[in-house]
């Protein structure tokens, strides 16, 4: 009952806290965390992602940021033929650019959840350390796409005009897009936390611990795991959209093996299996490198013994710690 | 119901099955009894698809099966419960449970939650533990209902009392003896002959990857030979 009550507690603290973000910094005279905290935000939302898949479903995707950075270049492309004023599809029909968030939000979710059909399609057949390396495979191949892109930018990236529209909204101030961004990864995680305790993710979770006797239950798992696998990869989509939107730039940096590694690191730090934990581990991960890179530009370097403590001496994760070891599924 | 016709099985180049033929009819509980290693639990990975045949006929009412990924196999209608009972030890009991009757959307199954624990209250008291909570006993029992709420319309049991304590094998028998008053047909490899014998209508007895005796068990009963050769298997 006691650890019920301060799982509660501790999300409920840290819901308000990031409420109430944008009034405390202001209070504090510091209106750049509200800058900082979205990022940490849109950073979570792809962490989240790839717990579903990672903590709920034993799979360790090394390729996650393909999903991100495509996120990220639907934005950009619509958003360069937008102020071009130039058809991104010309023919058979004509595909115009567009700025509004409600066109290319949709449109990064459904590439993203698109390549991720293809992908999974390919990965999932196998598992362990040759799904590793092949989702690894597919993002660097997609980097190295964009790296000759000359088109849109090629290795420099693509500088977008400004952030994109929103009816009623206007996503230019900080502290509206830092709502718009939280509204998101709450919408995110509470879907999530319904679908990891419906009947669907039993079948994830059961297939991380024993994909055989799903199968000999009647489950036909690659459906399931590649449902899955687009479910979050098109929710890593969403938030590359945000982040291109937030920095106002796409690179291919933004699908580099390392920046998976750094989605995976947020995950396992937060804790793998619990989806909120990936929230505090985005916010660790962001918010020491703010602080370390201060001092050092080798912060990962003092980073790097935290991680593996916690690897060590928490199970779950910081979120473990948090609201005690027996608690993993939100 | 099961009709496994002459099916040969190999692992790699070395051959485990020759020639299996066996039969399960409706309401029917068969034991497929041996020694370790004579090919039972082969047998059985065949039949659900786990295990390639390589020649030979396996069909579930009337309907071919042997060709059928494991998903398909186990939606004719066929439920395992697999030896070392493999339950899902990050899973509550519930979730145990629940997920075998996931795909069938609450519609079909003819067995509610609590009817399924009727006929191992035990289970009741651990809803809410991890399977990795529970005795070898619990988890056998719960290996057995996450089997039933797929619905199966032929249940199998894989070593059902393997390791277990007497007091809780005899729990085992109890439900399984519920569960063939009610109608349930059963194929059962397990060593206790004598629990088998009371529960059990035919049976089959493997050597060497092949059926070499089968009959009722009344026919097990008469022949003293046999059951001086089984009784400790």
């Amino acid at each position: 009952m006691f650890q019920f009550d301060r799982q509660k507690i501790c999300l409920s603290i840290g819901a308000l806290l990031l409420v109430l973000l944008p009034l405390l910094a202001s209070l504090a005279g510091e209106p750049y965390l509200v800058s900082l905290f979205s990022r940490i935000l849109i950073y979570a939302l792809a962490a989240a992602s790839l717990d579903l898949i990672l903590g709920y479903g034993g799979l360790v995707s090394l390729g996650h940021a393909a999903f991100f950075g495509i996120g990220a270049y639907v934005v950009g492309i619509l958003s360069f033929h937008d102020f071009e004023e130039s058809a991104l599809i010309a023919w058979p029909f004509l595909i115009p650019g567009s700025d509004s968030a409600l066109v290319a939000w949709p449109a990064a979710i459904f590439i993203a959840a698109l390549l991720a059909v293809f992908v999974g399609a390919l990965s999932l057949r196998t598992s362990g350390m040759h799904f590793i390396m092949i989702t690894l495979a597919f993002a660097q191949m997609l980097y190295f796409f964009f790296v000759a892109l000359e088109g849109y930018g090629g290795d420099d990236g693509l500088s977008l005009f400004s952030r994109n529209t929103l009816p009623a909204l206007d996503l230019g101030d900080d502290t509206q897009f830092y709502y718009v961004c939280l509204t998101l990864l709450f919408a995110f995680l509470y879907l999530s936390a319904r679908l990891v305790k419906s009947p669907f993710g039993m079948v994830i979770r059961g297939c991380r611990e024993n994909e055989k006797r799903m199968q000999s239950l009647g489950f036909p798992t690659f459906r399931y795991k590649l449902l899955c696998f687009v479910i979050a990869g098109a929710a890593a989509g969403l938030a590359g959209a945000l982040n291109a939107n937030q920095v106002e730039y796409v690179s291919p940096g933004l699908m580099h093996w390392t920046r998976s590694g750094i989605i995976l690191i947020m995950v396992i730090l937060g804790g793998s299996g619990t989806l909120y934990g990936p929230v505090l581990g985005a916010a660790a991960f962001l918010l020491l490198e703010e602080v370390l890179s201060i001092y050092t530009e080798h912060w990962m370097l003092y980073f790097g013994p935290a991680l593996i403590l916690v690897v060590l001496f928490a199970r779950h994760g910081l979120y473990g710690v948090l609201v005690g070891k027996e608690k993993r599924h939100g | 119901m099961l009709k496994v016709e002459q099916i040969e099985t190999f692992y790699g180049s070395s051959q485990a099955l020759f020639g299996v033929s066996l039969e399960v009819r409706e309401g029917e509980v068969v034991t497929l009894l041996g020694r370790n290693g004579m090919g039972k639990s082969t047998t059985i990975k065949s039949i659900m698809g786990l295990t390639p045949v390589t020649s030979g006929r396996i069909t579930f009412n009337d309907k071919e099966i042997h060709a059928l990924p494991s998903y398909r196999v186990a939606r004719q209608g066929l439920g395992l419960v697999p030896e070392g009972r493999q339950i899902f030890p990050n899973l509550t009991v519930r979730e145990n449970i629940m997920v075998g009757a996931a795909h069938y959307g609450g519609r079909k199954e003819p067995y509610t939650l609590a009817e399924a624990l009727e006929i191992f209250p035990r289970l009741g008291e651990r809803l809410n533990n991890y399977g990795n909570q529970l005795s070898g006993g619990e988890q056998q029992m719960l290996a057995v209902v996450r089997a039933l709420m797929t619905t199966p319309k032929l249940l199998i049991l894989d070593e059902a009392t393997e390791g277990l304590a007497p007091l809780v094998r005899k729990e085992i028998w109890h439900g399984l003896g519920v569960l063939k008053a009610r109608g349930q047909s059963i194929l059962v490899i397990d060593k206790n002959l004598r629990a088998l014998m009371t529960l059990a209508d035919r049976h089959y007895i493997m050597e060497k990857g092949a059926v070499v005796w089968s009959g009722t068990t009344s026919e097990i009963a008469d022949n003293e030979e046999l059951k001086a050769s089984y009784r400790g298997v």
